[in-house]
């Protein structure tokens, strides 16, 4: 039987996303209490979790990419080989990138820490991939809707900011340290960009499918929010380096930038109402409950964004807990409730089948349990960054005063994660048995 | 919306993009206040802080890990300075591992954090808020 590769991407993803936020757990007890798991230090944990965490979200989405192309969107898919053999490069590779930290071969830098060498199977893979994507997108008649504009987008810009990740390489990035930070900050700004595109537009494909309404993935307020979105990848980058002594218009560019992102946030206040009712609607379907509950992790992380895009609020927040809280808010809360929904749909067309009450349950248990535990770890990372930040730069603390002072919320955060675990392994533990059960047919 | 319309909206920003990538490549990232400390042995010590993945613990300029302190400015930290870091770097701490460094590598990594002391200051704490929420360093 011809297996499809895009539940091969997801059934992938979902194993990483497991094993991330373990080593996620076990670095916050690390990070906590210094004694806890020596044989495998930080050092190693946290890009495992990072990585493995990265993996989650690129699998799964690209796994999504390539079903949805295939079976739902009208274009089919140009290559069923190429996409495996994508899936062969990204396997092999992401091995190798763990083999590398487990023996403690790193090379690169933040988020991608693996030896150079390695981000060419990378490269490849993603060729791969845009040719696929591509090839089959063109074979659409009309217009597109604004997710083939979003993963259009995602897949050509995720290669020019991975391309622009690796600058450093060469010594007119390397040898300057304001150069080099400015630019691998930019590049990261615009990646996460990237993937946020193949995500929001994965969230647009489902709703459209779930309420069989496509139209709205072709009005205009759909590709306005696009283009809004397009240009803050853009531009949009540099409150991660405010402090940096670059030139002051890039600062004030992206400052100025980052606040057109008001707009959207005062349209889900505008809508608020009315997108409760719908909500309240079709709660009982499990992709919607999961779209549901990332629309409101995006509310709280675009305010906490705007919040921190602001240079007076920013030089405070800088460094501190409140930017873990930005990005775990935006990779856990957001990307993984729209990738889950994404999931559960792309299992349920497959497989063709539902899940069993009891399952049901258990789903049910999980997502509350772990959007219950993550409010109160995404809360303590602000308490914790917030408190950071004033002793820091108000009350000049050294660094130790400070950790000490901040610890006891850093314990509840590290506590919390357990829940969070916990949670998702009720959520993904079905869609694997599921995952399993079609593969072994 | 037109499909033309979308077209030019989507070039006219990647326009814009190439363009801003240029200016921030070059002029926008020109000055290099520690320049002058930016010896072979300054190099070498970021590849060995690449090497040793220090970034998942230490920060420059606000950006890499939580374990550790911003390195940034440890070089002229009253009370710290290149004694305290080589004890650091020779021995580990209760949080930090020992990594068995070389002595060479020692003084590559020394001399590289002399060059970032000189390059600016992290975390800001004298500074102006503005009315329109920018920030003056002083």
């Amino acid at each position: 039987m011809k297996k499809e590769v895009g539940l091969l991407f997801v059934t992938l993803g979902l194993v990483a996303l497991l094993s991330g936020v373990i080593f996620g757990v076990i670095g916050a007890f690390q990070f906590v209490f210094p004694e806890f798991i020596t044989t495998v230090s930080f050092v190693k944990i946290r890009p495992l979790h990072v990585s493995l965490v990265v993996a989650w979200i690129f699998s799964c989405a690209i796994g999504g990419i390539y079903y949805y192309m295939n079976n739902c969107c009208g274009t089919g898919l140009w290559s069923g080989k190429l996409a495996k053999m994508h899936f062969r490069i990204f396997v092999i590779t992401g091995l190798l990138i763990l083999i590398c930290y487990f023996m403690g071969k790193f090379g690169g830098r933040e988020y991608w820490e693996f030896p150079a060498i390695l981000s060419i199977p990378i490269f490849f893979s993603w060729i791969l991939f845009g040719i696929n994507y591509f090839k089959s997108a063109f074979n659409k008649i009309g217009g597109w809707p604004v997710h083939m504009w979003m993963w259009a987008t995602g897949i050509v810009f995720f290669f020019i900011t991975f391309s622009e990740a690796y600058l450093w390489v060469f010594p007119y990035f390397r040898n300057s340290l304001v150069r080099d930070l400015t630019v691998q900050w930019k590049a990261y700004g615009a990646l996460t960009g990237s993937w946020n595109m193949l995500v929001y537009g994965t969230a647009i494909f489902v709703m459209t499918r779930i309420k069989g309404d496509e139209k709205t993935a072709h009005s205009k307020t759909a590709f306005l929010m696009y283009f809004l979105g397009f240009a803050n990848l853009l531009f949009g980058w540099a409150h991660h380096i405010y402090i940096v002594p670059a030139a002051s218009w890039i600062r004030t560019l992206s400052y100025g930038m980052s606040m057109t992102e008001l707009l959207i946030f005062a349209k889900m206040i505008i809508e608020w109402r009315s997108s409760l009712e719908e909500a309240k609607k079709d709660f009982h379907i499990i992709p919607y409950k999961f779209i549901v509950a990332s629309d409101v992790w995006i509310f709280l992380n675009l305010g906490l964004a705007l919040a921190i895009s602001v240079p007076a609020v920013n030089i405070y927040s800088h460094g501190t807990h409140v930017t873990v809280a930005h990005s775990m808010g935006s990779t856990i809360g957001i990307n993984t409730m729209i990738l889950l929904a994404s999931a559960f749909f792309l299992i349920s067309d497959i497989t063709k089948s539902d899940f069993s009450a009891a399952q049901k349950k258990q789903i049910s248990l999980g997502f509350w349990l772990f959007n219950l535990f993550f409010t109160v770890f995404w809360c303590c990372l602000i308490i914790a960054g917030i408190q950071k930040g004033i002793l820091t730069v108000e009350d000049k603390l050294s660094f130790q005063e400070v950790m000490t002072k901040i610890q006891p919320v850093l314990t509840i955060f590290a506590f919390c994660g357990i829940g969070v675990l916990a949670g998702l392994t009720l959520v993904v533990s079905p869609l694997l048995l599921s995952a399993y059960r079609y593969f072994k047919s | 919306m037109l499909i033309l319309t979308r077209r030019v909206i989507f070039w006219s920003l990647i326009v814009l993009f190439v363009i801003h990538s240029f200016l921030v490549f070059t002029i926008g990232t020109e000055e290099d206040k520690g320049e002058t400390l930016l010896t072979k042995d300054a190099l070498n010590g970021k590849l060995v802080y690449q090497k040793y993945n220090c970034t998942a613990c230490h920060q420059l300029y606000g950006l890499g890990g939580y374990m550790g302190p911003d390195l940034t400015n440890v070089m002229s930290k009253q009370g710290i300075g290149e004694l305290y870091v080589r004890a650091f770097l020779q021995n580990g701490t209760q949080r930090m591992p020992n990594f068995h460094l070389s002595e060479e590598e020692i003084i590559f990594l020394v001399a590289y954090l002399k060059y970032v002391d000189k390059t600016g200051i992290s975390p800001v704490k004298k500074f102006e808020i503005n009315l329109n929420g920018t920030v003056t360093q002083k």
